[in-house]
């Protein structure tokens, strides 16, 4: 498994791509959020999205399920252009997770049936089915014991955890992280980001938008640096920490690994 | 005194028919009204666009129109139902505006990235609506929405206008028949309508505690 992953990573593109961002274009009222945005993510690739804050990460994370509308350009998601609405788009974002920077676990729903309720409504799983599927991903994010609390009584770090498995319940394709450790105390980003690096082994394909320079370091195939809306370097991590290109980014790296 | 004792059948014919009224057009408002603020965080326009003009139109309209229009236009227009039935469909009209917005006010209460994460895990707008965005907003919703049958309730009285023999309407017939007693048959009307509210308002607070839960 991990071999036949590896080698598919990312070498140099005989795969078809399964996602594309090809000039995509979008402004926030009068603010150029993302300028002729171009990316290729290979299955089972782990792209991760660095910059400052306003550079446009989150918002390029969020185009890829169309949680924000882009005004121009194309992206595509297993060589399908991305549906505009209706249910071609809802089978679209049941295939791709998406972990968010406030886990968003449905307040009124306990831990399992979090995990449960797209599963079962979304994908007509039986029930039964659904469960033994949430206690097993419950279980494999380390949180099976707290199944049948309600989200509030769980920590930020258990509550990401548990955000993680309801995505993987629907078996996606694809997962999005959008700062998914910036609301976490410093001691629970390392829970989260073990459950990640796990993902990343198993040769999940991942688009990972965070300022946990040692994930990026250790788990990533490329770095993606965003400035102001603009992709300005694309490189694998060893090169961009070592040698970054653009002065931007040596002025990123500069304030962020020294301190 | 003795006339509100001599009257007591009467009086409770009444209560019943303020009762019926109340709850079936309560039933019904509360359902078209989940209706309409469901149109009105709809993603087309024009569901939207239908939704807002009802919700504004019979708001902002008075309950005795409202009536007026049940009981002689659409007669005029061929649609004739009994005065109950007119009764019922004004009050629930009238009440289904409130219900919207405070079903409104409910959703709005709910965090966005609660509907993201159902968009998000390939919900349908209904699925979202139904599963994530509506059971939250309820809960936020319960004291305008307890506020607004009560106001129903006594709404309720319009009725009593209109050839329905509610509370209101004998009220009026029995002040007209024991003119001495006027003061003891009125504060007895006014307990009845006491009787159906204060529980209600005592319903709001017990659900409030029953599905309160952490954010």
């Amino acid at each position: 498994m991990t071999q036949t992953t590896s080698a598919s990573r990312n070498e140099s593109g005989t795969a078809r791509p399964l996602v594309t961002l090809r000039g995509v274009q979008k402004h926030f009222g009068d603010l150029h959020v993302l300028k002729d945005i171009d990316l290729e993510v290979s299955p089972g690739e782990v792209v991760v999205v660095l910059g400052p804050s306003g550079s446009g990460k989150s918002t390029l994370c969020r185009t890829i399920n169309r949680l924000e509308t882009v005004d121009t350009g194309e992206i595509t998601i297993d060589g399908r252009p991305l549906p505009s609405s209706g249910p071609g788009l809802a089978h679209l974002r049941s295939e791709v997770g998406m972990v968010f920077q406030s886990f968003n676990l449905f307040a009124h729903k306990s831990v399992l049936d979090n995990v449960t309720v797209a599963p079962i409504k979304v994908k007509k799983l039986p029930r039964r089915q659904a469960e033994e599927l949430g206690m097993s991903l419950l279980e494999r994010v380390g949180v099976a014991d707290q199944a049948h609390k309600m989200p509030a009584q769980l920590s930020g770090g258990q509550q990401q955890r548990v955000a993680i498995a309801r995505s993987l319940a629907m078996q996606p394709k694809l997962m999005l992280f959008d700062e998914p450790t910036s609301a976490l105390d410093p001691e629970m980003i390392n829970e989260v980001i073990e459950v990640m690096t796990g993902l990343a082994r198993e040769g999940m394909t991942m688009i990972v938008v965070t300022h946990e320079m040692g994930f990026a370091r250790r788990t990533a195939d490329r770095v993606v640096f965003m400035d102001a809306g603009r992709i300005l370097e694309v490189a694998p991590p060893e090169q961009f920490f070592s040698e970054p290109e653009s002065e931007r980014a040596k002025d990123f790296l500069s304030k962020i690994l020294h301190h | 005194m003795g006339s509100l004792i001599a009257s007591r059948a009467a009086i409770g014919d009444a209560f019943l028919t303020t009762l019926f009224l109340a709850g079936v057009s309560g039933v019904l408002s509360l359902l078209l009204g989940t209706l309409l603020a469901a149109l009105r965080v709809s993603p087309y326009a024009p569901l939207r666009t239908v939704a807002t003009v009802y919700t504004e139109f019979l708001r902002n309209t008075p309950l005795t129109i409202v009536f007026f229009f049940y009981v002689f236009v659409t007669p005029s227009m061929g649609f004739t139902f009994g005065y109950k039935t007119a009764a019922i469909t004004a009050l629930t009209c009238y009440t289904s505006a409130f219900v919207a917005e405070a079903v409104r006010s409910g959703i709005n209460s709910v965090a966005v990235g609660q509907a993201e994460a159902a968009r998000s895990l390939g919900m349908s707008f209904s699925q979202n609506l139904s599963l994530v965005v509506l059971p939250q907003a309820f809960r936020t919703a319960i004291p305008p929405l307890i506020s607004v049958l009560i106001a129903l309730v006594k709404n309720t009285s319009v009725a009593g206008a209109f050839s329905v023999l509610e509370l209101f309407a004998l009220s009026k017939r029995l002040t007209n028949v024991h003119s001495a007693d006027v003061i003891a048959i009125l504060i007895g009307i006014a307990l009845c309508y006491l009787v159906i509210c204060i529980p209600l308002g005592r319903l709001a607070a017990a659900m409030e505690r029953k599905v309160a839960f952490a954010r």
